[in-house]
């Protein structure tokens, strides 16, 4: 049932990623309804997956690889229809269904993984640090999403005639509000993760604490100096991007984690 | 009974005699009965724009009303024109071409579709319209909705003003808040401004050497005129500046514009170059938030606009003869009409 639910999602993923490309090589992307449905669809068959999985295993669901990247694109899922609904950045979509599909594939691809039931006592914190920071990341990642489409949208404005992605894209100062809110969101989320860290029971290693502090670091920092208008959107886009990369290479210590929950 | 449509537009006529052929709003109604009247017309709807002053009309013997609506539209004009007639197929066609703005000056506007509606509604108010007319005008707006959904015809901006609307709406959004600087008193200028105002923008400054000139033109806009040496002293408020100034040399360079960024913070700017020899210095364009855009490079997006309509054209003609087969097979299950058949598209 758990792997119907989440073929099934990946079908509705793949939707969104098909009408996507289908209508930007067309050349006549309208922000539509279907990428909603489509992401919405995927979105509802996912979490009930999650929601099986979680039952089985006795905690939340991200006790390995396979978890936690199918736990990610749920959380990018979250975070585009929270974000991408309300401020109405119905293209956000356009990108959003490749990058969620490609995650759940990825998890889908790689070898079997039986749910590691739980050993011994729950750890509600070390739960909490772990969900929280996974949601920051999905949340994270759309921000790197906007910020891509913003460097897209400006070097189209720089042009001395723009392409034809320049009609499709939404304005730049709409594309900079969408990557501020949800730095916000996520600065916020990581921060609930990390001081939930240091409740845990069992102590984190070194190396995924220090990473997880780093990407914090980076975050904050750049939310901080674009708050104070010392940095311009254009290099937030990039960090955006780049932190979001950094952030990506601290999985294998998120790894790490789902062998701790498994003891 | 045949549907008919006579009429003269922008192709056929000059501006001096399709002024001399143009209805104004309040005697539409009184022409609408007297035309039906004179040309023996079952229904009748009168259409006139700028661009075209046409008929559409229901006749038993369409030739003969077609030359008497020609006859009385010269009579009350004191002027005389060639007009182009088209029947049944070719005029369903050529009314859902009108309203699909594929036979404009501009191809693709949408303006039209407005004024036909308002043509038509004004028509139906008075009662000159029956079955035959109300089925092919609620078809042409179907027909128009399609296009507009389907095809590319109205995307992108075709003129100067409009290229410069779009690029502004690309970074500003909203243009409400917007401020316009407007640097010179030229017609190119002012046209540029108020393609802005007719997107929303409000608040507009003027500067140009003689201030008077620049007063003036405040007035005339509705903005507030400003000392030219006083120009820059506004760069660190506006988010919109627009010049067309006959300077020799340059007025901004990146060194003077580098700290007006740095104190706007993270607010864009959008510079708009329409002079000759240019204003701006081009290297403006490098600086984080400055996006400019000088002449060549708006009638180079304009004509691009142009010929990605031109390319949607054919597409929307195909559409368009689905509707006029759909228009014909319904008048053919009308006993009160003539039985058509599809010509082939002029």
């Amino acid at each position: 049932m758990e792997r119907y639910l989440l073929a099934g999602s990946t079908f509705f993923y793949l939707l969104g990623f098909a009408y996507s490309l289908l209508q930007l090589g067309a050349g006549k992307f309208r922000p539509g309804r279907l990428n909603l449905y489509a992401i919405a669809g995927g979105f509802v068959l996912q979490t009930g997956f999650l929601y099986l999985r979680g039952h089985a295993v006795g905690r939340c669901p991200i006790t390995n690889t396979f978890e936690i990247l199918v736990f990610l694109s749920w959380s990018v899922a979250l975070a585009y229809l929270v974000v991408g609904t309300t401020y109405r950045i119905s293209l956000l979509g356009a990108f959003t269904a490749p990058l969620v599909f490609g995650l759940q594939l990825v998890a889908l691809l790689l070898p079997s993984a039986p749910a590691a039931a739980r050993r011994g006592p729950p750890d509600g914190w070390l739960e909490l640090h772990a969900s929280t920071s996974l949601v920051a990341y999905g949340v994270l990642a759309l921000a790197c999403v906007a910020g891509v489409m913003f460097l897209v949208q400006e070097k189209q404005l720089k042009m001395r005639v723009p392409g034809s992605i320049f009609h499709i894209l939404p304005p730049i100062t709409t594309l900079a509000e969408a990557m501020k809110r949800l730095l916000w969101f996520g600065v916020i989320l990581l921060s609930i993760g990390i001081i939930a860290g240091f409740f845990i029971g069992t102590p984190i290693g070194r190396i995924k604490s220090g990473a997880s502090m780093l990407v914090w670091l980076v975050y904050a920092v750049v939310l901080f100096l674009w708050t104070r208008n010392v940095l311009h959107s254009h290099r937030v886009a990039q960090y955006c991007i780049g932190a979001f990369a950094l952030a990506l290479v601290t999985l294998p210590a998120m790894y790490a984690l789902g062998g701790m929950l498994a003891k | 009974m045949n549907i008919f449509c006579i009429g003269l537009n922008h192709r056929t006529a000059g501006v001096s005699l399709r002024e001399r052929f143009a209805v104004e709003e309040g005697s539409v109604v009184s022409l609408l009965s007297e035309l039906r009247r004179e040309a023996a017309l079952g229904e009748a709807v009168v259409l006139s724009t700028c661009n075209r002053v046409e008929v559409y009309g229901l006749s038993g013997d369409a030739e003969a009303s077609a030359r008497a609506c020609a006859d009385f539209l010269q009579r009350v004009a004191g002027a005389e024109a060639e007009f182009y007639r088209r029947e049944q197929a070719e005029g369903a066609r050529h009314l859902f071409r009108v309203v699909c703005g594929l036979d404009s000056m501009v191809v693709g506007e949408t303006e039209i579709l407005g004024q036909v509606k308002e043509a038509y509604a004004a028509a139906l108010r008075s009662g000159a319209t029956g079955a035959a007319l109300n089925r092919l005008f609620q078809q042409a707006f179907r027909v128009a909705k399609q296009v507009r959904t389907e095809t590319g015809i109205t995307r992108g901006a075709v003129s100067v003003g409009s290229v410069a609307v779009e690029l502004a709406e690309k970074i500003f959004g909203d243009l409400a808040d917007c401020r316009v600087l407007l640097l010179g008193a030229g017609k190119a200028g002012a046209r540029v401004a108020r393609s802005l105002q007719s997107r929303g923008v409000r608040r507009l400054v003027l500067s140009n050497r003689t201030f008077e000139r620049a007063a003036g033109l405040a007035r005339e806009l509705g903005g507030m005129a400003l000392h030219f040496d006083q120009w820059q002293s506004a760069l660190p408020d506006v988010d919109i500046v627009i010049s067309s100034t006959a300077a020799r040399g340059r007025l901004l360079s990146a060194g003077e514009l580098a700290p007006v960024m740095a104190a706007r913070g993270d607010r864009p700017l959008f510079l708009v170059d329409l002079a000759v020899p240019r204003d701006f210095d081009p290297a403006l364009n490098d600086l984080d938030g400055v996006f400019l855009h000088d002449i060549d490079s708006l009638q180079a997006m304009a004509q691009q606009g142009v010929e990605a309509r031109g390319l949607e054209v054919e597409r929307c003609e195909e559409l368009i003869e689905v509707h006029v087969a759909e228009f014909l097979s319904w008048a053919r299950q009308r006993p009160d009409m003539a039985k058509p058949s599809l010509s082939a598209a002029p």
